[in-house]
């Protein structure tokens, strides 16, 4: 009973850690968030420590990152504050190739001597590892930056605001969601602030301040007279940005079919638990669908998940090559398909980008964890397969020379390695509404925000659902409907694309826990499009009589 | 940093507790240290050690909590860390469902502890890398794998006078072997708190074998199938059924364990009359700690028996609410069997599918406790007593709920991930799609 204890810890809804992210460092006081840490001139020379030390023990290549990561997170429930977090977490990671071999270590103690010692040790675990070692290291060539900066471009920082304000935001949405129907309302605000130093023997010396945030809601309505119960999730996202991604803004809203309403760069939490609770409520006696082929028209908020699971996660190059088949699998899209330059991962409408450098994106930072300096790429041009997600040891096994700038650690005491970038399917270049996907729709299901989701260890086989369902008939939505998951091959899915919305309906979704490695590190990451309709995919119904 | 003895870890506790000065103090002192080794493409990609202490502090005035950590314990950074905890007490909003620490308790000496696992070096880690890939490499074969172990301490003591201590070792191994040509993928994992019952040889070779079998599968139409799901298959339903064990969401009205028109499910027959399942700490093959981070004391405890709901568990607080003793959530789930080998099993089978795992489990409704999830590295079909032909995965929709009710035979138990879980033969098991995945 060891896997999914935290996770027990986190559906109670109780108890001091009631956090679904596992809570890395030390607690401290929140106006600590807003310190500055250690100044970059001290970093640099800390910093030069490693790399010295590793040059004068023979490493042909050594990088350091001095990191301090900050959360601040807050939980509610109905009318109370169940816990409100701040932790601070600060140490230095290195790693270094010795004897042809990686090796990495890490410590909190950031003293020349602290650093001297665990430079050291990556020294002797590469040694160590360099006797069973097979595979040579070839590095893809990098330039070096000299020393510079960057920051995710926010207005507000959150750590600034208030604890208390955050408070009585989120309780006057679960008051809000009571009020209209809401049988319970969890609501949670996580903030997180990566001060990122990351400097090499290649002469970077870069200095990163990355801001995230995530709002999020789940609403309960019950019916206790038949038993029954439904949840609706918040149609918020994780973002890149400050504490302005939660200050409303009518221009961010979206209308979405039906009465849904549906958010850009600005979230309203208020207006989606309101909104929320009644949904929930309708859910309880919306009818349940019949399984059979339809047409879904699904929403970003939605459709971001799938790109996640299809498409993100079979294009990195170490599940294609291997690295990952103990954990999270291998790959559908073997090099031979990449090789043959005509594999129709969809169809010409489909066109899938890798993009660091998007803005409000959670994956958006301008250099890479191992000096890279990040940019956007296509995987899938015109539908054809065209590229990977690789990092500097990688791309010479595609017969590139420039690393991709996709390399993350999940903190300063974890080893990097090549994590998924946002991934995103451009908006389509017709003029279209979310009314043009269904106006011309005989039978089709509309699909909102996230809900169930499943795929195979070689990404073919997905089945997802909706946090919001509607049936459409003869182009209209009719209602709410209950049970309804999609079921497709990754390949099959992108060749039944239809139609996609232009770049007015683009947003993003997004993710704060994608899951990789053993031990397993979190990293965050978007996908952004425009609402998509997809035709005569197959949908089953999910009721049972128990 | 030290694994400390109980006598150390109090003498610890005892001086931070001197510094506190509020209405109640709760005081968490851990250490662990592990080590890990990881291999894919026949070759070593990643090994490291880690090791972390820790003490967390809860002060608490009245309903209001402040909680601090720090990884340092001379008297200066107790004294800090305390007082740090109740300034953040003094700024905090009341927690309405805060319970007083709890009072002196009685802990019965676990078994959780193993010299030989708490010793293990680089060297071993290596040999047991080297054990999977030698003989993946003489089968034409590709090794992936993983183990980890570690040893570990906890200690829990408060201002009402409560002290619990525990030592740990633990560690995990699994292995995926993939044919050459990429047409077969067999799996195996062991977990045990004793590595002198680690083979991993033994492990490796029964992933190696299940690879080799599982070439060239065959497709067969989805639909309702007669299963034999080893452990490794079922234990992923299983444990989302015990988290539904859960009296606060079942009384609130949302959980599978709700009751129509209020209520829980408490003394009713929810599955096959000869599923029994309960929690032991002090079981042999699965020994865990003895008491809760909370410090209430476990004991062996039943949730199902001949299929009947006998107990959920109830926080502290939800206990105080309903009128109830709490009762902790199960750390172990131990699944009474049979004595059917998986040999019998299969060899009492005219027509069925043998499952070696279940994969990527998500809650599809938490109404029915619907999951869905494919199947994974060894998928063979059964006709009349044999393996046929290795199948295509498929995909399911199933509920553990309906999955025990629909229970043929019990096989005997094995270990998997700290429970103990016998392999089951089950009718109508719901396969929806196939999955081209090896």
């Amino acid at each position: 009973m060891k896997r999914r204890d935290f996770m027990y810890t986190a559906a109670l809804g109780a108890g001091v850690l009631a956090s679904p992210i596992p809570i890395i460092g030390r607690n401290i006081f929140s106006e600590e968030l807003l310190n500055p840490g250690m100044d970059v001139a001290t970093k640099k020379a800390m910093a030069d420590v490693a790399l010295n030390t590793a040059r004068g023990m023979g490493a042909t290549y050594a990088d350091a990152r001095i990191g301090r990561y900050l959360n601040q997170y807050v939980f509610t429930r109905e009318n109370m504050v169940q816990n409100t977090v701040n932790t601070e977490s600060f140490g230095i990671g290195i790693r270094v190739i010795a004897n042809g071999t990686w090796g990495f270590a890490s410590t909190n103690d950031v003293t020349p001597d602290g650093i001297k010692k665990a430079t050291e040790l990556a020294i002797s675990v590469a040694k160590a590892n360099s006797k069973i070692q097979t595979e040579e290291i070839i590095l893809a060539p990098v330039k070096g930056h000299g020393e510079i900066s960057w920051k995710t471009p926010i207005e507000m920082n959150a750590m600034e605001v208030p604890v208390s304000d955050k408070v009585d935001l989120l309780l006057e949405a679960n008051a809000r969601a009571l009020e209209n129907g809401a049988d319970y309302i969890s609501s949670a605000l996580f903030l997180v602030n990566e001060q990122k130093y990351f400097a090499s023997t290649e002469g970077s010396y870069i200095d990163q301040d990355v801001h995230r945030i995530w709002p999020t809601l789940n609403i309960t309505a019950i019916d206790k007279s038949s038993g029954k119960f439904k949840n609706r999730q918040g149609l918020g996202a994780p973002m890149g940005m400050g504490y302005e991604y939660i200050i409303p803004d009518k221009a961010e809203e979206i209308k979405g079919a039906g009465d849904v309403v549906l958010y850009r760069h600005s979230y309203d939490i208020v207006a989606d638990a309101i909104a929320g609770a009644k949904q929930a409520k309708e859910m309880l006696s919306a009818k349940s669908v019949e399984a059979g082929k339809y047409d879904l028209v699904l929403e970003p908020n939605h459709l971001g998940l799938t790109i996640h699971e299809s498409v993100g996660h079979p294009l990195e190059l170490d599940r294609v090559l291997g690295y990952e088949a103990n954990y999270a699998g291998t790959s559908f899209a073997t090099l031979d398909k990449w090789e043959s330059g005509d594999f129709n991962y969809g169809n010409e409408l489909v066109n899938l980008v890798a993009d660091k450098t998007q803005k409000h994106s959670l994956g958006a930072v301008g250099y890479d964890d191992e000096g890279v300096k990040c940019k956007k790429w296509d995987l899938v041009r015109d539908g054809i397969l065209v590229n990977y997600q690789a990092i500097r040891d990688q791309v010479h096994m595609i017969d590139q020379n420039e690393s991709h700038g996709c390399c993350y650690s999940q903190s300063w005491n974890d080893v990097q390695f090549q994590r998924m970038p946002n991934v995103s399917l451009e908006p389509g270049k017709e003029k279209y509404s979310i009314d043009d996907m269904i106006k011309d729709v005989e039978k089709g299901i509309y699909l909102v925000g996230r809900g169930s989701y499943s795929i195979d260890q070689q990404r073919y086989n997905f089945q997802f659902g909706g946090t919001l369902t509607y049936e459409i008939k003869n182009g209209e939505i009719t209602g709410m409907i209950n049970d309804a998951a999609y079921q497709s091959n990754t390949q099959e899915f992108w060749n039944s694309c239809a139609k996609i919305c232009d770049k007015d309906d683009y947003r993003m979704f997004g993710s704060f826990f994608d899951g990789k490695g053993q031990p397993g590190q979190v990293s965050a990451v978007s996908h952004g499009c425009s609402t998509t309709r997809f035709n005569g995919v197959n949908v089953i119904n999910t009721g049972r009589n128990i | 940093m030290s694994i400390y003895t109980k006598e150390e870890a109090q003498e610890i506790i005892n001086r931070a507790l001197k510094f506190s000065s509020a209405d109640g103090c709760e005081i968490n002192l851990s250490g662990n240290i592990s080590g890990n080794i990881r291999y894919a493409r026949n070759t070593v990609s990643t090994a490291g050690v880690n090791s972390n202490q820790n003490m967390t502090v809860q002060s608490n005035f009245g309903k209001k909590v402040g909680v601090a950590t720090i990884d340092e314990f001379d008297d200066k950074s107790l004294e800090k860390v305390v007082k740090r905890s109740e300034e953040l007490a003094r700024l905090s909003p009341e927690s309405p469902e805060f319970m007083e620490p709890l009072g002196p308790q009685t802990y019965a000496e676990s078994k959780t502890h193993i010299q030989k696992t708490a010793d293990i070096t680089p060297d071993f880690r290596a040999q047991v890398a080297a054990a999977s890939i030698d003989p993946a490499k003489k089968n034409d074969i590709t090794a992936a794998g993983f183990f980890d172990d570690s040893s570990g301490f906890n200690a829990m003591a408060n201002s009402n006078g409560l002290f619990a201590y525990n030592k740990n070792t633990d560690m995990n191994f699994t292995v995926t072997m993939r044919t050459n040509d990429g047409t077969g993928s067999g799996w195996s994992t062991r977990d045990y708190n004793d590595v002198s019952m680690f083979d991993p040889a033994e492990a490796s070779m029964i992933a190696i074998d299940k690879a080799l079998m599982s070439k060239e599968a065959k497709a067969i139409e989805p639909g309702k199938y007669t299963v034999i799901l080893e452990p490794a298959a079922s234990i992923g339903l299983l444990q989302n059924m015990f988290f539904s064990f859960n009296a606060r969401s079942a009384d609130e009205g949302r959980s599978f364990m709700a009751k129509e028109g209020g209520g829980n499910k408490l003394g009713e027959k929810i599955v096959d009359e000869r599923v029994t399942l309960y929690t032991d700490p002090f079981h042999e093959k699965v020994p865990t700690a003895t008491w809760t981070s909370g410090g209430i004391p476990r004991k062996k405890m039943m949730w199902l028996e001949d299929g009947v709901v006998k107990n959920l568990a109830y926080s502290r607080y939800w206990a105080k609410e309903k009128g109830v003793e709490p009762i902790p959530f199960p750390s172990n789930g131990i699944m009474v069997g049979g004595d059917a080998s998986l040999e019998d099993l299969i060899k009492d089978t005219r027509r069925g599918i043998l499952v070696t795992r279940l994969w990527y489990i998500r809650s599809v409704d938490p109404q029915t406790l619907l999951y869905t999830g494919l199947t994974r590295d060894g998928t063979f079909y059964i006709e009349n007593g044999k393996i046929k032909h290795p199948i295509k995965n498929f995909r399911f929709n199933e509920s553990p709920i309906i999955m025990l009710n629909n229970l043929e035979t019990l096989g005997q138990q094995v270990r998997i991930d700290g429970n103990l879980i016998p392999y089951m033969k089950i009718r109508d098991f719901t396969f929806t799609s196939l999955s081209d995945a090896v």
